[in-house]
């Protein structure tokens, strides 16, 4: 069966080019990052090359980047290293790397609007006189929905607050500048941008006291103990290159295709709507509501027809629960599991859109045929 | 995927895993689906390392999707977890309190596996589903409906709990080991090298850790933020003397003779239980007995509604061995009385009446 994969959101392929970058890393160049010989001194310099190269992408200085196993730690390791056991303002539809490590301290949750954005006049109402840190997504990872981060970090700069923005969905996708957002830490994924699992970063402005999570030796300026991953580092490096030589370009086919998907089926099939429509969007991600049908059937329905999509998040037993982003909008729990998840990638041809709109005519006429809730 | 997929319901367990197997050996197109039905992290406070009969555990889900990958099917986890509280938790936990005995599995069957489950696998484009119920179904082109029958192995029969499915549901459903004994079905786990092949059989509630349902509503309610009405009330005689007191009408159940606590020259049984009053009646044994019992929410298998008394063995609890009776018509087709030719003892309400010929199903419904 020939399958097509649009849950880039999820994770992506490791790109050609960066598999090629890294696999002398794996075989050749295994020396230790910080041993003092020969072996050593050409990995370090395989690996500050990849973090110049990191770095380019997000607008900051090479010592800016703490290297990472992903996304995950980087957002962990930004929020309790920055809030030093204070208060934290984050919003209702982060990633749970961001909610679960926030619930763990002391910590103010702000609603997002039926458009799938956060205000930033909310956010500066949770503040406190304890408050360390502010955390909010760049570009939301089920919605796509860019939020407000310059201003939001504006107002962290005046009240002297850490912001901290997870970037991993927005990486990429939008063009970046870390100056220009005016934010103190920002976390990305190498795994969504066509680099392997186990390689992400946060950068931290210098100057942000930041108190590391591991232990051990002196790595990454004392702020992330643990061998440096160069393979990673290095695909990592290359993806960050291949962006900022391709990104505009490829984004730019991507929102066409994505567009047209939308329009398709809002065009074919009644019932249907954009979830965060009315918001800017990055170009890739568009969430789609059907109503009268289980999201959860769809998904499965696609799957077995080869086209791999996504609704909600899944829980450790793999079962699909309705997305806490959706509700957070104000989605009621009905509405929320009738919505699907589309994510492109660079894999994604008008072809597989176009076979993709057909699997969905038909595998929604047939759900709704068989709901006596929709007549 | 074309529309002549089976889905196989896979709990993890052995018998489920070998109806998949068996399945796939005989060349169908198999989708293998695991309900989530309760989260099994909720209610710490009674789950223990030693707890048994649990379901929905994420041993048993990574079991299934093992047993799916060494058969090469696609499997998907199916969330109903709401579905099952609406549907059989909470009803089960009302059912209780007010001095039913009531059976989950029935209602979980009804509402949930032959239904919630059978649209999902619709949905999917399976057009029929398959279980690992011990029971046999066949189509009778002499009466134009789907019978249903009991399991060839006699001790594993389930069929008592699987009265309540209509015919467009039998006419869906594939229950493969109806047929086979349960050793052959352990036998062919172990030719078909499936990896769970040597799992112990699970118990039939599989909610409630170690069967304590009294610490299961408890935490139910702790957990929901409700608390529990007075529920104390007066233990009497069946000629309505006061003998003492009692603790809530939840603790009996009809038939039951342990903790009634009231001296007495021979042994004493509750006869009755009224949640109206919260009055317990105890007497003795032959007071528990029974010749006529009411039937409601009544549905026919293997026939059609009769319009004539019929004959028929009535099982009253799972475990009870069918007794001869006759089966009355009322003027409500949901109804019936049931006429034993012996009295039987402690026909429980809450509890199903489910009517056989022999091997064969005729109908069920729930003891008035």
């Amino acid at each position: 069966m020939q399958r097509y994969y649009f849950d880039h959101n999820a994770t992506t392929p490791v790109a050609p080019e960066v598999l090629e970058a890294m696999l002398p890393m794996l075989t050749e160049v295994y020396g230790n990052a910080s041993s003092i010989h020969h072996f050593g001194q050409i990995a370090r310099q395989k690996l500050d090359a990849a973090r110049a190269q990191i770095a380019a992408l997000l607008g900051a200085d090479p010592q800016e980047i703490v290297l990472t196993s992903g996304g995950t730690e980087a957002d962990n390791l930004a929020i309790f290293g920055a809030a030093g056991g204070g208060h934290v303002v984050t919003t209702a539809f982060e990633h749970p790397a961001v909610l679960a490590a926030a619930q763990k301290l002391d910590h103010t949750i702000v609603p997002v609007d039926s458009r799938g954005l956060v205000d930033p006049e909310s956010v500066r109402r949770a503040l406190r006189a304890e408050t360390k840190v502010i955390s909010v997504m760049h570009a939301n990872n089920e919605l796509g929905t860019i939020q407000p981060i310059a201003e939001i970090a504006r107002i962290a700069a005046e009240a002297g607050i850490v912001m901290h923005s997870d970037g991993v969905q927005a990486a990429g996708k939008i063009p970046l500048d870390v100056r220009d957002l005016g934010v103190a830490l920002y976390s990305i994924s190498g795994h969504k941008i066509s680099a392997p699992k186990g390689i992400g970063a946060l950068y931290a402005r210098r100057g942000t006291a930041l108190q590391p999570m591991m232990f051990g030796g002196r790595h990454e300026r004392e702020r992330r103990a643990g061998t440096e991953n160069v393979a990673g580092a290095v695909a990592l490096g290359c993806a960050a290159e291949w962006i900022r030589t391709h990104g505009e370009a490829e984004n730019r086919r991507q929102e066409t295709l994505r567009d047209r998907l939308e329009q398709q089926v809002l065009d074919r099939i009644p019932g249907t709507r954009v979830n965060g429509a009315g918001a800017p969007r990055v170009p890739n991600t568009t969430n789609i509501r059907f109503d009268g049908i289980d999201s959860d059937a769809l998904l499965i329905a696609l799957d077995l027809k080869g086209f791999a999509v996504s609704s909600g998040a899944a829980c450790s037993s793999g079962a699909p629960e309705p997305s806490h982003v959706l509700l957070a909008m104000g989605l009621s729990r009905l509405e929320a599991r009738s919505s699907v998840r589309f994510s492109l990638g660079r894999s994604n041809t008008l072809e597989q859109i176009d076979a993709l709109v057909e699997a969905l005519v038909e595998s929604v006429a047939h759900l709704r045929k068989l709901s006596p809730a929709y007549a | 995927m074309p529309e002549n997929s089976v889905a196989v319901a896979m709990s993890g367990g052995v018998d489920s895993s070998v109806v998949a197997g068996m399945l796939r050996a005989r060349g169908e197109r198999v989708i293998g689906l695991t309900m989530q039905l309760w989260n099994q992290r909720r209610l710490p406070e009674i789950q223990s390392e030693k707890a048994t009969g649990r379901c929905c555990s994420l041993d048993d889900v990574y079991d299934a999707r093992a047993v799916a990958q060494h058969l090469g099917i696609p499997y998907y986890v199916v969330n109903f977890e709401r579905d099952f509280e609406d549907q059989v938790v909470k009803p089960f936990i009302d059912e209780y309190l007010v001095g039913r005995t009531p059976i989950p599995c029935t209602l979980c069957n009804n509402f949930i596996k032959f239904d919630r489950f059978l649209d999902m696998a619709r949905g999917v484009g399976a057009d029929r589903i398959a279980t690992g119920h011990y029971a046999q179904i066949r189509w009778n082109p002499d009466n134009g409906r789907w019978e249903m029958l009991r399991s060839v192995d006699r001790a594993k029969d389930q069929t008592y709990f699987l009265f309540g499915l209509k015919q467009d549901q039998l006419a869906r459903t594939l229950f493969p080991l109806g047929g086979m004994e349960k050793a052959a079905v352990r036998e062919l786990a172990r030719e078909l090298r499936i990896p769970t092949a040597a799992k112990p059989d699970s118990q039939e509630i599989c909610f409630v850790p170690n069967g304590d349902y009294a610490a299961f509503i408890d935490a139910y309610f702790r957990e929901q933020g409700m608390s529990r009405q007075e529920a104390a009330g007066e233990l009497v005689s069946t000629d309505g003397r006061v003998l003492g007191e009692h603790g809530g009408i939840h603790h009996f159940t009809v038939g039951q003779r342990r903790g009634l606590r009231v001296a007495a020259g021979e042994p004493l049984y509750v006869i009755a239980t009224d949640p109206a009053s919260r009055r317990v009646t105890i007497g003795r044994d032959r007071e528990l007995l029974s010749e006529r019992v009411r039937v409601g929410g009544v549905n026919w298998v293997s026939m059609a509604a009769p319009a004539e008394p019929v004959r028929a063995e009535i099982k009253i609890r799972n475990k009870h061995i069918a007794a001869a009776a006759t089966i009355l018509p009322t003027s409500d087709p949901d109804r019936v009385e049931i006429r034993f030719d012996q009295a039987q003892r402690a026909v429980t309400p809450g509890q199903a009446a489910v009517f056989y010929a022999n091997d064969l199903v005729l109908g069920g419904g729930w003891i008035e």
